[in-house]
């Protein structure tokens, strides 16, 4: 099983080396600004044990993950799907002002609030789906124009005529009666842990996430219609000689990573702020991409993404506090981590290609 | 007196294998030396390490006696050689003199170019080795003839006193490879040395003054071809007789398997690029269609197949129209398809074998189960297809990109037709594959021609259409312009009918 | 008609067109009731300028990028990294030393992105991606530790910066020349009220008077581009790098090299456009004030077909909204935008009716039947339109023109040496 160990090491290869790299370039930076590196990440780590930090890094990364597996069923396809930062805040908007709206027993509640946040997502999303197909319209161009209209214009426009009482600077929707909250996790974590302090709540949105990841995998890895979306992805052309509609793949995919970041603002909505207001979280949506690309588009990858961006997220303000360095670091970290991720992940593959090209030429020679 | 080129044991490695292995050989000035071998022997590999887009690992290189290490084509087009790529190197948006002078520009302060200056040396060359040109034509205007002298002005352009050509005829109806004949011994008179690379071996016995073979990357003979046949030249390439696409005993039979009725297609310019074809396929029939490239086939085939919708006119398998069925619905009804570029249309090249054996068949069992994609089954497909027709890999769990060339096409091959099709497309099924897989690809056409298939078969090898079809078809501008039986024509003829110098009365 | 308006030689064509739309503006703002007269004033010309400049040098800063056979969606990020470099430049050496870190820092980013698509073949959408993610990071961090040193800056914004200054053309517009006081010609004749001869006039003075330096500069990078990729050596090899890069290879022009320069003169231009924002904008540094401007930069790229007179013409009709916006707090001048708008998208629809392209008609008619509804039912635009037009405008745009456009052949296409 030689070939196995190999095929491991160079999975492990790529991201060790980007994570030296930018863990080394980092510590540059910050001796230049004249902090003690080791000092820095030793903080780091050390908050990050915590068990309050560990909670705030899954609440964390259970939006991240659900934003990072939105944009990977695009880039699956090969398309790139700048949107879903667009999506989901638009998305969790509607699902806000309609769970707001309605009275139901829990669970419909709840279902109805992730239902009409998955439909608003699709639906936009979509929108950039057809331009594609049906004008020809690049996908990066339509969602970065879509992400504009639908934040700074729709959300923009009904958050001001839709909110609950006056206009304040943190004005928002009306609050989603109770039934539409979503139950913490405390307690089913806490049957291994000790009690969980400083009032911080395990979303109940987390194993949604977790589905939400098995779902795609199984979806793409073992259905026919996932065989044809990959097939679209690895080649349009071929596909579509071999019977795939690609114009459908790509709406199909649009409109499946749509939904899926419709999911994405769910924390806020059904276990956070219950509302939609302006302390919901902005920028998931790029985080995502970021994500998706870290963890190579697959479920598992992804997640180890969004768990170690959002260990570095929730972290960051541990070097505020101890004073060993600017916490912005952090996210000049999480650049140079990508970049280099990116790099090294297209290097690692054209070395595996070149040698898998080597090893099945010197194998059929060596049967003939 | 030295000569023009000098290389001595060349050797250049890749991946798994050695292109060209300590190949030595001399052209002198003034001639036209052919290099001969067939697909895969090393003989493109060998002229871009000439052209200084390779570097060899090993050996030396000697032009007009001095040694040379080129590190990129500009030292190659320094020391006086040029190129003319089998792929036209030319951009479609710029003009003829923009693609011609580009890298050698004539300059007036602040690197602005004398387009003048330019225009007049270029007019200068053609006149000079008279060949017609418009400076100022966009290239996507004109015809492959035509690309072709841009290429080759491009290379006198710049002075060139040694041409490589890499297959120069490849993209030429026999007339037009007269022409370029014509032109290369004008060169040859006005003191220029030719390499010519090809492997059809009439044109490189009609053209050359030394031919030097090359067969697994090696020199095997260095050869005047007054004193080879070409069936001495084909011993020497692979070692053995060539494969022949001939078919012995007709097994056309009268049932229609296909009738297509008065087809027309549209280009993206909305003119029709296939106008009012009509014709018929039987049972265990291979019809073949004949063209210049442009004239309408790969808009034929791409309407057959389905990826390019119809205007006008019906595609009846076994009397069902398929006109308004998808790709995947006409292949569900028994159609089978081997496109042109392998690569670009054929393979998923990332994935393994076993997800390339099932493209264009997913949809059917083994590969499928309900919804679910059946791994288990399209694995054991795949290893069937490996062994019915010779795909040779470690294991189907191989990427497809890994695979050569040949055994690339045997696999697309072996999925199409291991699927036992009603109608079998098959666009130009042995372009650029080594002769062993060529002659099993016929074969395995041959065995299913046999076996009562219907084939259209689109080919630019002239004497593959011959040899294969019971019945050719030329096309000419979107039109059926002659229905011949392959068995009293000649490459030549076929010419004729394609370039439109000969018109049949009875066109459809 | 449509054939002799071509005909036409350039110089006329654009004349006729910009004075085309200074009609159309004067007509629809007296369509406002009580009529308005901002649409065409000075002002709203000269704002069109100021705004349109960002939104210009990313737009031609991407043309040198995708003629080199790079996208570049990272403009955006490089105009983040030239907004803070500048106004760092401003701090530390004046505000040509800002121009030239402007250059710089956009440069900068620009050189990561050609490091990781050319050298090391990544997706140039995943690198450009990283350098949006990458750059407002980076800034924050630069004003972490370096604006915060100054009075008045803080991690999220630097203190006041100098911009270049403005000049004012003599005798057409007035200002003042060694002391003495031009007449203001164009300024008289807008004076005078006379339907669309005053709107022009006061239109043309808004764009003479009071014109910022780095305005010219910029816009003297439209004929210098132009120049620079047709007629000259490093043009064509740069062009070749985005049409058929193997053919400039198999002439011995180093590919790789092309890619580089233009994927680095992007960056350095979009850097640039930043550099304007901070410094002739607003006049300091402030987080997040891009505001999109290098998408929508790229959006002009392809609306201007990857030409630089097109991208100078989309710059200019993206910008304007926000130039009109910045002195409409009841919104009306926007809202008479909303009847701009519906005439094109009237026009469009007459077209595709002609052209027999009866879905495009269908969907243009629809879209003007909208846009014309919420202007009848609205008297007022709201504040968020401004910022939203222009990316709903280039959508609409690309919806009905994108058969049209065409993009180098090879944009966004990997290429590596020696691979054929």
């Amino acid at each position: 099983m030689n070939g196995l160990g190999r095929r491991i090491l160079l999975a492990m290869a790529a991201p060790t080396v980007a994570l030296v790299f930018s863990l080394a370039l980092s510590s540059i930076v910050l001796l230049v600004s004249g902090s003690e590196p080791l000092t820095a990440y030793a903080d780091m780590a050390r908050n990050g044990a915590r068990l309050e930090t560990i909670v705030d890094m899954l609440n964390r990364a259970t939006p991240l993950y659900l934003s990072g597996i939105a944009a990977a069923i695009g880039f699956r396809m090969n398309l790139f799907n700048i949107g879903v930062e667009g999506q989901y805040i638009l998305a969790g908007f509607f699902a806000a002002v309609v769970g707001a709206q309605v009275m139901l027993p829990s669970v419909l509640h709840i279902i109805l609030i992730l239902v009409v946040a998955m439909l608003v997502g699709a639906i936009w999303s979509g929108l950039a789906g057809w331009l594609k197909v049906a004008r020809g319209i690049n996908e990066v161009i339509s969602t970065i124009m879509l992400n504009f209209i639908a934040v700074g214009g729709f959300v923009a426009w009904l958050s001001v005529e839709l909110r609950d009482g006056p206009l304040t600077p943190n004005s928002g929707t009306k609050f989603i009666p109770e039934s539409g909250w979503i139950p913490d996790l405390n307690g089913v974590l806490e049957l291994f842990t000790r009690e969980i302090t400083g009032g911080r709540h395990l979303s109940g949105v987390l194993p949604l996430a977790i589905i939400a990841g098995v779902v795609f995998h199984i979806f793409l890895n073992r259905t026919r219609l996932g065989f044809d979306l990959r097939a679209s992805g690895y080649n349009a052309t071929a596909a579509r000689a071999g019977g795939v509609d690609s114009n459908r793949m790509i709406v199909t995919a649009m409109v499946y990573g749509g939904a899926m970041a419709g999911l994405v603002g769910m924390v806020d909505v059904l276990s956070r702020h219950h509302r939609y207001d302006a302390d919901f979280t902005p920028g998931l949506g790029f985080a995502g991409i970021a994500v998706a690309l870290l963890g190579r588009n697959h479920a598992v990858g992804v997640a180890i993404g969004a768990l170690f961006f959002a260990f570095m997220d929730v972290s960051s303000p541990i070097l505020q506090i101890t004073g060993s360095a600017t916490r912005e670091i952090v996210v000049i970290m999480q650049g140079i981590i990508l970049l280099s991720a990116v790099v090294a992940y297209e290097s690692v593959n054209r070395y595996r290609r070149r040698e898998e090209a080597k090893a099945t030429a010197i194998a059929i020679q060596e049967v003939a | 007196m030295t000569n023009a080129i000098e290389l001595i044991g060349i050797t250049k490695r890749f991946p798994g294998v050695v292109a060209n292995d300590r190949v030595s050989m001399s052209v002198e000035h003034g001639e036209i030396h052919a290099i001969c071998g067939e697909n895969g022997a090393g003989k493109s590999t060998l002229m871009k390490i000439l052209y200084g887009m390779q570097a060899p690992d090993e050996g030396r290189m000697l032009v007009d006696g001095d040694q040379v290490h080129f590190k990129s084509p500009s030292d190659a087009i320094a020391k006086g050689i040029g190129m003319v790529h089998q792929h036209f190197m030319l951009a479609d948006q710029l003009t003829v003199l923009e693609n011609v002078i580009l890298g050698d520009e004539p300059t007036r302060g602040f690197g602005r170019i004398d387009f003048a200056a330019a225009e007049a040396h270029l007019v200068e060359v053609s006149k000079k080795y008279g060949l017609d040109i418009q400076p100022h034509e966009l290239i996507e205007t004109l015809a492959v003839g035509e690309r072709q002298r841009v290429e080759i002005i491009k290379i006198l352009f710049r002075g060139a006193k040694i041409l490589i050509l890499d297959e120069p005829t490849a993209v030429l109806v026999p007339q037009e490879v007269e022409e370029l004949f014509r032109n290369l011994r004008e060169l040859k008179q006005a003191g220029s040395t030719i390499l010519f690379i090809d492997h059809k071996l009439e044109e490189v016995l009609a053209i050359a003054d030394t031919i030097t073979v090359i067969r697994h990357g090696k020199t095997v003979a260095t050869v005047k071809p007054e004193d080879v046949t070409a069936a001495d030249l084909a011993e020497l390439m692979v070692g053995s007789e060539l494969p022949t696409p001939a078919t012995t005993e007709s097994t056309v039979t009268d049932q229609v398997a296909v009738s297509v009725k008065g087809i027309t297609v549209l280009d993206e310019d909305e003119r029709p690029a296939v106008n009012d074809i009509s014709f018929d396929v039987h049972r265990g029939e291979i019809v073949g269609i004949a063209g210049v490239e442009g004239n309408g086939q790969s808009e034929l085939i791409d309407a057959l197949v389905g990826t390019r919708p119809l205007h006008k006119g019906s595609i009846e398998i076994k009397g069902v129209n398929v006109a308004d069925q998808s790709v995947r619905g006409r292949r569900e009804k028994g159609l089978a398809y081997v496109p042109e570029d392998r690569h670009a249309e054929g393979l998923l090249l990332v994935a393994p074998l076993w997800e390339n054996a099932a493209l264009g068949h997913q949809t059917r069992p083994p590969f499928t189960k309900g919804i679910w994609f059946d791994r288990a089954g399209a694995r054991n497909k795949t290893e069937m297809i490996r062994k019915d027709f010779d795909v040779r890999t470690p294991n189907v769990e191989v990427a497809a990109h890994a695979l050569s060339g040949g055994n690339q096409q045997k696999l697309i091959v072996g999925r199409e037709l291991s699927s036992d099709p009603e109608l079998f497309i098959a666009a130009h099924p042995t372009r650029g594959i080594d002769v062993g897989a060529q002659a099993a690809v016929w074969d395995d056409m041959r065995k299913a021609r046999h076996a009562g298939m219907a084939t259209v078969l689109v080919s630019a090898d002239l004497e593959e259409l011959i040899g294969l079809s019971d019945t050719i078809l030329v096309m000419l501008r979107g039109k059926v312009v002659a229905r011949l039986d392959p068995n009293d024509v000649t490459p030549r003829d076929l010419g004729s009918y394609m370039t439109g110098a000969a018109i049949q009365g009875n066109g459809q | 008609m449509l054939k002799k308006f071509g005909a036409l030689p350039a110089w006329a064509r654009y004349s006729i067109a910009a004075a085309t739309g200074v009609l159309v503006l004067a007509l629809v703002q007296m369509l406002e009731p009580g009529g308005l007269s901002r649409l065409t004033s000075a002002n709203a010309s000269g704002a069109m300028l100021r705004w349109s400049v960002p939104i210009l040098l990313a737009g031609i800063g991407g043309l040198y990028s995708e003629r080199a056979g790079v996208v570049n969606i990272g403009l955006e990020g490089m105009m983040v990294l030239g907004t803070w470099t500048g106004a760092y430049g401003v701090l530390v050496g004046g505000p040509w030393v800002g121009l030239l870190y402007g250059l710089v820092g956009g440069g900068i980013g620009g050189l990561i992105h050609a490091i990781a698509t050319v050298t090391f073949g990544v997706d140039h959408i995943v690198s450009g991606v990283a350098i949006n993610l990458l750059a407002p990071g980076a800034v924050r961090f630069l004003s972490s530790e370096l604006f915060i040193n100054f009075s008045g800056g803080s991690i999220t914004q630097s203190p006041a910066v100098q911009g270049l200054g403005t000049v004012t053309a003599p005798v057409l517009a007035g200002g003042t020349v060694f002391g003495w006081k031009s007449p203001d010609l164009l300024g008289a004749i807008a004076d005078w009220d006379v339907f669309f001869v005053s709107d022009i006039a006061s239109f043309v003075r808004g764009l003479m008077a009071g014109v910022g330096v780095f305005t010219l500069i910029a816009l003297a990078i439209v004929p210098a581009t132009a120049w620079l990729v047709w007629k000259t050596r490093f043009g064509l090899r740069l062009r070749i790098a985005g049409e058929h890069p193997t053919a400039g290879e198999s002439l011995g022009v180093n590919i790789y090299w092309q890619k580089y320069k233009g994927v680095i003169i992007s960056g350095a231009l979009s850097g640039l456009g930043g550099a304007f924002i901070s410094m002739e904008l607003t006049g300091f540094y402030r987080e997040g004030q891009t505001q999109g401007r290098g998408f929508i930069g790229l959006a002009a790229l392809i609306f201007g077909n990857w030409r630089p007179g097109g991208i100078l013409i989309a710059a200019l009709l993206f910008g304007y909204p926000f130039g009109t916006a910045l002195r409409d707090l009841d919104g009306r001048s926007t809202h008479a935008l909303l009847m701009v708008v519906v005439i094109a998208l009237t026009l469009i629809t007459a077209l595709s009716v002609k052209r027999k392209r009866r879905f495009d008609a269908v969907l243009a008619g629809s879209l003007a039947a909208g846009f014309l509804v919420w202007y009848l039912l609205t008297e007022t635009a709201p504040d968020w339109l401004p910022n939203t037009l222009p990316f709903a405008t280039v959508l609409i745009v690309l919806l009905f023109a994108i058969q049209r456009l065409r993009m180098p052949k090879a944009d966004g296409a990997p290429y590596r040496r020696g691979a054929t």
